[in-house]
């Protein structure tokens, strides 16, 4: 019980700290990451408290500690889970799926006729639950990476091609007016003017998509793949209960969620680094 | 009503499109009969084996429509387990699935809509909430949480809790994230003009937020609704996938890839995209209506 009370302590002490820093140095820079570090740490500490307080079994979940020991001991299974699901399953279907959606994008641009028709179907399309589409892609792609990516691919093209399409009508008819007065050809408008105009929405639909390729890299693999992967190896961990194995996976995942989202944010800042939105964070 | 057109001829080259495919894709699979049987093929028995088999790789749209018909209207009415014949709605049927589906969709887009609005609250009102909750639920999102979906469901499971529940905590999870988003927006929409006048009216911040900052951010708590309903329906479908479920539109999935029945997984497929169509346009049509009684959209 000594676990418990001191994790829940703990969590009063973390709030008052956190409640007067933001008080009183709000603005401080560093505070401002000092709080919710403090706060994530506290969420680790009362699950490792009320886990190992109530005596809660490992089977059901397993304390953040035991699952830190598990992911030291079994580095070389999730490199490998690693690059199977995320270097060669979701990079790839990303990659590929933004792709085409740009060019898409840059196509229909032209036709005023297949924009009306397209963008409903594309909205519609968006918030359809894509990932029902596994288990054919699997089907068609046979188990290995290839048909994750062929998920990944689908999944993240609509989102980004509907954020790009807005992307591409954000200039002003005084901003096209200008371009055409200095007689550029329509690739000259769109390379230096549409283009990065519409970089702010296309980076919208890039972070979306981040998350979406990890989550369908993943899903797929329940509908079949081969003795690797993280998705393999969630739902094989899980039938033999070795949830402090599965934890690990989540914790992979969620770290490689994060830093790709981190990275397109982070190439977001440079390349749009005139917009109103990234100005003001100085 | 003048994207009518564009529309249908989208959906019309789409059709086209899946025709096409359907044909490519199949083709083999004829020819390899043919050749066991030993008999030569044309191009039209070719076209007329590949729209009909039964296990095809891509179905024809028409045999997908066929399905769906099969597997709600005749089931129902005709079949012996269909609700004219028993009482009660069949398990072979979608409709009995898409029930499934619906209400664990509906119960934790409840929770997570009240959760997203309630923390949203609590971020508007307290400068430590704000700091502290806000960068864990963006980063709560960037989590991959719909691919460890079945392992919370079989958890759960093992600790006695089953049926709509654990569903229901996927489908919360995942919607209470634009909820909380939209919201914390529309709280702070007013802007400080119409602060300024409150407080010299010398209102509470508990009437400040129920005169001002609540009506003012219903349009974006609609916004999010649909943002939030349709991922709610996803996180279902999902969370329907791990073998020990045997219901829902996501186990028809689940089973029909199992047993390479494609039409199935391709009717339950369109029954998922009728479902979330028809909630987005129920949320918009509330919307319409919430929105013309509150004067904002005339």
């Amino acid at each position: 019980m000594i676990w418990a009370w001191g994790a829940l302590a703990f969590w009063l002490a973390a709030t008052l700290v956190n409640g007067w820093l933001a008080q009183n140095h709000g603005r401080n820079r560093a505070v401002r990451l000092f709080i919710p570090a403090l706060f994530g740490v506290t969420l680790l500490l009362i699950w490792e408290g009320m886990v190992r307080g109530l005596g809660v079994s490992p089977v059901i979940l397993p304390p953040p500690s035991m699952i830190g020991s598990r992911i030291a001991e079994s580095l070389p299974v999730l490199w490998v889970d690693f690059s199977q699901t995320i270097l060669k399953g979701a990079l790839s279907g990303y990659l590929i799926g933004c792709g085409a959606a740009v060019a898409v994008a840059v196509l229909i641009d032209r036709s005023p006729f297949l924009q009306r028709g397209l963008l409903p179907v594309g909205n519609f399309v968006a918030a359809l639950p894509i990932v029902g589409i596994a288990p054919i892609l699997v089907m068609w792609f046979g188990f290995d990476w290839q048909s994750k990516s062929a998920v990944v691919v689908v999944m993240v093209f609509f989102p980004v091609l509907v954020n790009m399409v807005a992307g591409l009508k954000a200039t002003d008819v005084l901003q096209r007016d200008q371009m055409a007065t200095w007689s550029a050809s329509y690739w000259q408008g769109l390379a230096k003017m549409r283009f990065p105009a519409a970089m702010p929405f296309l980076f919208n639909g890039l972070k979306i998509a981040t998350t979406l390729a990890l989550i369908g890299a993943i899903v797929a693999e329940f509908f079949g793949s081969p003795t690797r992967g993280m998705g393999f190896r969630i739902s094989t961990a899980v039938g033999q209960l070795d949830l402090p194995l599965v934890w690990a996976e989540i914790a992979v995942a969620a770290l490689a969620g994060s830093a790709f989202y981190g990275l397109v944010a982070l190439i977001e800042k440079g390349v749009t680094f005139w917009h109103p939105s990234q100005r003001g964070r100085a | 009503m003048k994207s009518v057109l564009p529309i249908l001829t989208v959906l019309m080259a789409l059709v086209v499109l899946w025709y096409g495919a359907t044909v490519l894709l199949n083709a083999q699979w004829t020819r390899d009969q043919a050749a066991r049987a030993g008999v030569e093929v044309g191009f039209s028995e070719i076209l007329r084996d590949t729209l009909s088999q039964t296990r095809p790789k891509l179905p024809a749209p028409h045999q997908v429509v066929a399905e769906l018909w099969q597997s709600t209207w005749m089931e129902e009415v005709y079949g012996r387990r269909g609700i004219v014949q028993s009482g009660t709605l069949s398990n072979r049927s979608l409709i009995y699935h898409g029930w499934v589906t619906l209400s664990a969709t509906m119960l934790g887009f409840a929770f997570g809509t009240g959760l997203g609005i309630l923390l949203a609250v609590g971020i508007v009102h307290s400068k430590a909430m704000d700091l502290s909750v806000m960068p864990w639920a963006i980063a709560s999102q960037t989590v991959p949480i719909l691919a460890i979906a079945p392992m919370v469901i079989v958890v759960l499971a093992s600790i006695g809790i089953k049926g709509l529940i654990p569903k229901a905590i996927i489908a919360a999870y995942l919607s209470f994230f634009p909820v909380l988003v939209g919201m914390v927006k529309g709280f702070r929409a007013p802007d400080a003009m119409q602060l300024d006048l409150l407080k010299t009216y010398n209102a509470s911040r508990v009437g400040t937020f129920w005169r001002l900052r609540l009506p003012s951010s219903v349009p974006y708590l609609f916004a999010s609704l649909k943002v939030g309903i349709a991922a709610a329906l996803v996180g279902t479908i999902v969370g329907e996938l791990p073998a020990g479920a045997s219901a829902g539109l996501g186990a028809r999935l689940l089973s029909g890839s199992y047993y390479g029945q494609t039409i199935q997984i391709w009717a339950a497929l369109l029954a998922a995209a009728t479902l979330a169509a028809g909630l987005v346009m129920i949320v918009g049509a509330v919307e319409r209506v919430v929105l013309g009684r509150m004067g904002m959209r005339a």
